[in-house]
């Protein structure tokens, strides 16, 4: 038959060069891929209202890492690093408190120790306080002379037998060792991303049901188109192709607009906690969401839409038979 | 072209569609599938497009066994059989262009070769200066021939068509035969389903005869 030896010419994909098969396939992806894109644009309202629906339940999880990354760096100062306050008798004086300071730091298990006189207390707490005029009220020094011990080990027991050794020195009033809230802290901060995690883990099961659900209604307005399709010899792939695509653009369209949102909030956030940070003396600014945590939403956008379109397609395409 | 070897199709509900039907429809032959409506006409039809499985017997299309054809190679069957439909099935979003050029975009084909085929195909059915148009705007008579062009515009070596004058005038009704006479001409097999008796006698072709699901006329002649 003569339509027949043309026909295999032109459409056996077995026939053609592999060059020109790879060709064929990535042509069929292209089209498919824009074809996707073409149809969100073509109802742009409604795809903007799932997009939005999509872009906060991935800003939400988007945001509060970037919340805690920056508490994350504004505690990171006293990560592991925790500092023993001795306070010394008030009867000792300032010579004694010297020489107590370098036999400290020429202990074993201690990196350094620093003086603080009453007066330079007195000094830091007048600036710091906004006491100063009740200060001058006072007759003497209320303060005690302090010693800040930093000691070489970070871990808690070898902490805490220091300071039960340096809170029996004759010359200590009080030993206070301030790990209990550097714990306590990197425990909430813990909690806090673990809580994160399972913000994440729910909003992204939203995201996979809102994009298969938006795929569902989709095939089923294309449901005659399918027919057709597969009535003229269209391929499964074929048929999913466009609807993955779908998937794929509604994630990562998405995700885009949820990364729009988390630094438009940041944005509207970065002056107020600038000052904030002014008023601590503090040299922190707020950190955006960076080069790899956008990737990351990017592509976890992408790869949700894509899975909630997997599941969609799954299991409505194949009950969508010619008869 | 198609064989049919004592092939019974019974339908989940009990009903029994084809019993024992044997034929064989040689290349490049054209035949009419006639019978009362529910005599088995579609269920025949559907068959060897793989729309429907046999119960019992062997459905063999350019010798290949469709009733045991796994799904995926399904798409492969359905792409060498042009079929038309009474009720046309064409794509009301889309123009008669991107209609007739479906089934070439579904085989992988891109580029200028597509236009040039679709219009080739329009041409044949004479609705060359119809393509940016949408079925809708076009008769019964003119939307059935964009069936008919969509059916043939990957060349097919085997057409089917289930009642494709069911709805129109016998004046377009000959006028659309002619055009399945013609692709017959050219080597492309032809099974046409229509209870259009007049019409039928009017061509002079074979006659296959269904009552009732089986084969009453039109088995022995063997092309």
């Amino acid at each position: 038959m003569a339509a027949r030896g043309e026909r295999a010419a032109g459409a056996a994909p077995a026939g053609r060069p592999r060059r020109l098969r790879l060709r064929a396939w990535l042509a069929e992806h292209r089209d498919a891929a824009a074809g996707s894109l073409r149809r969100l644009a073509r109802e742009p309202l409604s795809s903007l209202m799932t997009l939005a629906v999509i872009g906060i339940a991935l800003a939400l999880p988007a945001g509060l890492h970037v919340l805690l990354a920056n508490a994350q760096a504004v505690t990171g100062g006293w990560r592991g690093e925790a500092r023993i306050s001795l306070f010394l008798e008030r009867g000792v004086d300032p010579a004694r408190a010297r020489a107590l300071r370098r036999e400290l730091a020429a202990r074993p298990g201690v990196r350094a120790v620093e003086l603080v006189t009453p007066e330079q207390a007195l000094a830091e707490f007048r600036r710091l306080s906004g006491f100063g005029e009740a200060l001058d009220a006072l007759d003497e020094n209320p303060l005690p002379a302090t010693l800040v011990v930093t000691p070489a080990a970070s871990d808690p027991e070898a902490l805490v037998a220091l300071a039960a050794r340096l809170r029996a020195l004759p010359e200590v009033e009080a030993a206070q060792l301030d790990l209990e809230w550097v714990r306590r802290l990197h425990a909430i901060l813990a909690l806090a991303r673990r809580g994160v995690a399972v913000v994440a883990a729910l909003l992204a099961a939203a995201v996979l049901l809102v994009v298969g659900n938006t795929i569902r209604l989709e095939i089923q307005n294309r449901r005659e188109e399918i027919v057709v399709a597969k009535l003229i010899g269209a391929t499964d792939g074929f048929i999913r192709r466009p609807f993955l695509y779908s998937g794929l653009w509604h994630g990562l369209l998405g995700a885009a607009l949820a990364w729009l949102l988390v630094e438009g909030a940041l944005a509207l956030l970065a002056g107020p906690a600038a000052r904030l940070a002014e008023l601590y003396a503090s040299a922190w600014r707020p950190a955006g969401l960076g080069a790899a945590a956008s990737l990351a939403l990017l592509a976890g956008g992408a790869a949700l839409g894509l899975a909630g379109a997997w599941l969609a397609v799954a299991r409505h395409l194949r009950e969508i038979e010619p008869a | 072209m198609i064989e049919f070897h004592a092939v019974s199709k019974r339908y989940p509900g009990g009903k029994e569609a084809l019993r024992g039907v044997s034929f064989r429809l040689g290349h490049g032959e054209m035949a009419f599938l006639t019978g009362h409506s529910g005599a088995g006409k579609s269920t025949l039809l559907k068959l060897i497009a793989c729309l429907e499985r046999p119960t019992a017997g062997q459905v063999l299309v350019d010798g290949l066994n469709v009733g045991r054809l796994p799904r995926r190679r399904i798409p492969q069957l359905r792409r060498r059989i042009g079929v038309v439909f009474q009720d046309h099935r064409l794509l009301a979003d889309r123009t008669v262009f991107d209609n007739v050029a479906l089934p070439l975009h579904v085989a992988g084909h891109r580029g200028p070769e597509v236009g040039r085929r679709v219009r080739a195909a329009l041409d044949q059915v004479g609705l060359l200066g119809k393509e940016r148009a949408y079925p809708v705007t076009l008769s019964g008579g003119e939307q059935q021939r964009v069936g008919i062009a969509r059916a043939v515009v990957n060349r097919p070596p085997l057409l089917l068509a289930d009642e494709p004058t069911g709805n129109l005038d016998p004046e377009l009704s000959r006028e659309i035969m002619a055009l399945f006479a013609r692709f017959n001409q050219v080597g492309v097999t032809v099974l046409i389903a229509t209870h259009d008796i007049a019409l039928v006698e009017a061509m002079g072709r074979r006659r296959l005869v269904l009552r009732e699901g089986r084969l009453v006329e039109g088995a022995a002649e063997a092309a």
